[in-house]
């Protein structure tokens, strides 16, 4: 198929959230934090998460380097789950993502699902140092946790063959 | 999607000054341009040159005067050497599927550098589906092509080699004389192409002086009106057409001329002939202020691409790490400042610059990186704006990454 290249009509939502991302950076007293992508993707999202002795997230925070989509749905997947429960958390699809900031253009669905993928290894990580995995948190992993390790994958062998170049 | 851009664009609202330094993908025309070419489009030279009444031989006569102008600034022989075209991407193509298909009989291969334009490593990759052979010759950190493997990659059988004269992202200025040599000592017959877009007008460029067969050259990185441009054709080197239609005054290209963009194409050429050496050296000097304004202020930023005199005068190729480019150029946007950058995220093929990484930038230095170029009308108290504009953009982009992105 041919594609166009329309300019990247982000949303006045995403636009917001890229000019004022809530939640934005490292917190010192977090329980977990998870990191997804890589720079080598041009995208890579931290997110730290608070968690409350009953499983609550009592504060989300990110750090984003990536494009707008990125900061903007990294700020999004804060606030969202921001007092969840960790089950709920856990529920939070790229799509629900997508949809919270007003709809993202095709070739920047990636940025959600990179950002859930971050999420999910943050409370994978979490029951893992706990040592205690509740019966709701699958073994195998996600689709946004494949999608990650995927694209973290495809940065790695582009690199390499880039290394592999330079020695030839 | 229209309606998300227009709430973009009313962010906008309120800017104090605006500098556009994205010569690479489009330009403004300057008043001056415009103004000589609005005639052209209903008082004089409406015509059809190729017809019997006076319109047309008015349009005629405008675009002789406009080839001959052109041929004087590129040093051709005579005016029927300039061949225009809608553009630098239909000149490219032109030059090498024209001369592929001339010459696909006795010779299939084509030469390359790997840091060519879209358009050129486009072209080269439907001949390679065609039963061409492709050769893609290497470059060294400064994006130099690489001599001796351009030396080893022609022979008797390669129809064409195409070699920008200067690089359209990190202004490399080839050593072009030395590689129409290099091609013609190893066979006389390979016809040499250059894509001189981004050395027309900004470094001294002469295709005899050069000995190049084929020569493209934009309007639009002149600063002229797109839908204009041309292929220098040296007399006596056959080639043949990729589209078909009524044959007017350009035998390598049908259709009706576009006469008010030829004209404005060629003013933009005169704006800056009539002072060549002036000009160039007010936009290099407003390019090194620009370039060691950010430089000094900015931490951790690397310039791609050569210095000095091997440099074109108008290119600043900057990567800024732990700062991805796609937001930076959106941010800078915001503030009235318009760049494109190399990020795989605003290129929206998913990988970034392909110049970047063929000169051996890491991919995270090529997704921080950002393509500005100087022209003619920008002005002291611009590059001053841009000084003050970027430090703040790149430090609140930055301030999103934290400690994220450190590689």
């Amino acid at each position: 198929m041919k594609l166009s290249r329309a300019p990247l009509p982000y949303n006045p939502k995403i636009l917001e959230l890229f000019r004022n991302p809530k939640n934005l950076g490292k917190m010192e007293d977090a329980s977990v934090s998870a990191v997804a992508g890589n720079p080598m993707c041009g995208d890579m999202i931290t997110f730290y998460l608070k968690i409350s002795d009953t499983g609550i997230v009592e504060k989300a925070s990110f750090e984003s380097y990536g494009c707008a989509a990125n900061i903007a749905t990294s700020s999004i997947v804060t606030e969202m789950i921001k007092g969840m429960k960790l089950e709920d958390a856990w529920n939070v699809s790229y799509k629900s993502v997508a949809e919270a900031v007003g709809g993202l253009p095709s070739v920047k669905f990636h940025c959600g699902i990179l950002a859930v993928g971050a999420l999910k290894r943050a409370i994978r990580k979490y029951f893992e140092i706990r040592g205690a995995t509740p019966t709701w948190l699958q073994k195998e992993p996600s689709f946004e946790e494949k999608q990650a390790l995927e694209e973290e994958q495809l940065a790695k062998m582009l690199d390499k063959r880039m290394k592999l170049a330079e020695g030839k | 999607m229209v309606e998300n851009v227009r709430e973009l664009l009313k962010a906008h609202s309120g800017l104090k000054r605006e500098v556009y330094f994205d010569v690479e993908n489009s330009s403004p025309v300057p008043d001056e341009v415009v103004e000589a070419m609005l005639p052209y489009y209903n008082k004089v030279a409406y015509g059809n040159p190729t017809l019997t009444h006076k319109p047309g031989w008015e349009a005629f006569e405008t675009l002789m005067e406009s080839s001959q102008k052109l041929a004087s600034y590129l040093g051709c022989r005579n005016a029927e050497e300039v061949n225009f075209t809608p553009g630098e991407t239909e000149a490219n193509n032109l030059a090498i599927l024209g001369i592929a298909r001339s010459l696909k009989e006795k010779a299939r291969k084509v030469v390359i550098s790997e840091v060519e334009p879209i358009n050129v490593l486009q072209v080269v990759e439907m001949l390679q589906k065609e039963g061409f052979s492709v050769t893609k010759v290497p470059v060294d950190r400064e994006g130099f092509v690489n001599l001796e493997k351009l030396r080893e990659a022609v022979d008797h059988e390669t129809a064409i080699v195409s070699l920008s004269a200067v690089n359209h992202e990190i202004g490399t200025i080839q050593p072009l004389k030395e590689a129409v040599e290099i091609v013609s000592d190893r066979n006389v017959e390979t016809v040499f192409h250059t894509d001189a877009s981004d050395a027309f007008g900004k470094v001294p460029f002469d295709v005899q002086a050069l000995n190049v067969d084929l020569a493209t050259v934009s309007s639009y990185k002149i600063l002229g009106p797109r839908g204009a441009g041309c292929l220098y054709v040296k007399g006596g080197v056959d080639l043949e057409r990729i589209l078909e239609g009524q044959i007017g005054t350009q035998r390598l290209w049908p259709g009706v001329e576009n006469t008010p963009a030829i004209v404005g194409f060629t003013k933009a050429s005169e704006l800056i002939f009539q002072d060549f050496e002036t000009n160039v050296a007010r936009i290099k000097r407003l390019r090194d202020k620009l370039v060691d304004g950010i430089m000094s202020i900015i931490p951790d930023v690397e310039l791609n691409g050569p210095r000095g005199e091997k440099r074109a005068p108008d290119n600043a190729n900057i990567s800024f790490l732990r700062c991805e480019g796609e937001a930076l150029t959106i941010e800078l946007s915001l503030s009235g400042v318009y760049v494109s950058s190399g990020s795989a995220c605003s290129r929206r093929l998913l990988q970034p610059s392909h110049v970047l990484i063929a000169i051996g930038r890491k991919f995270d230095q090529a997704h921080g990186s950002i393509l500005m170029k100087v022209s003619r009308v920008q002005s002291e108290e611009d590059i001053n704006y841009a000084l003050e504009v970027i430090p703040k953009a790149v430090d609140r982009i930055r301030g999103i990454s934290g400690s994220t992105g450190v590689s």
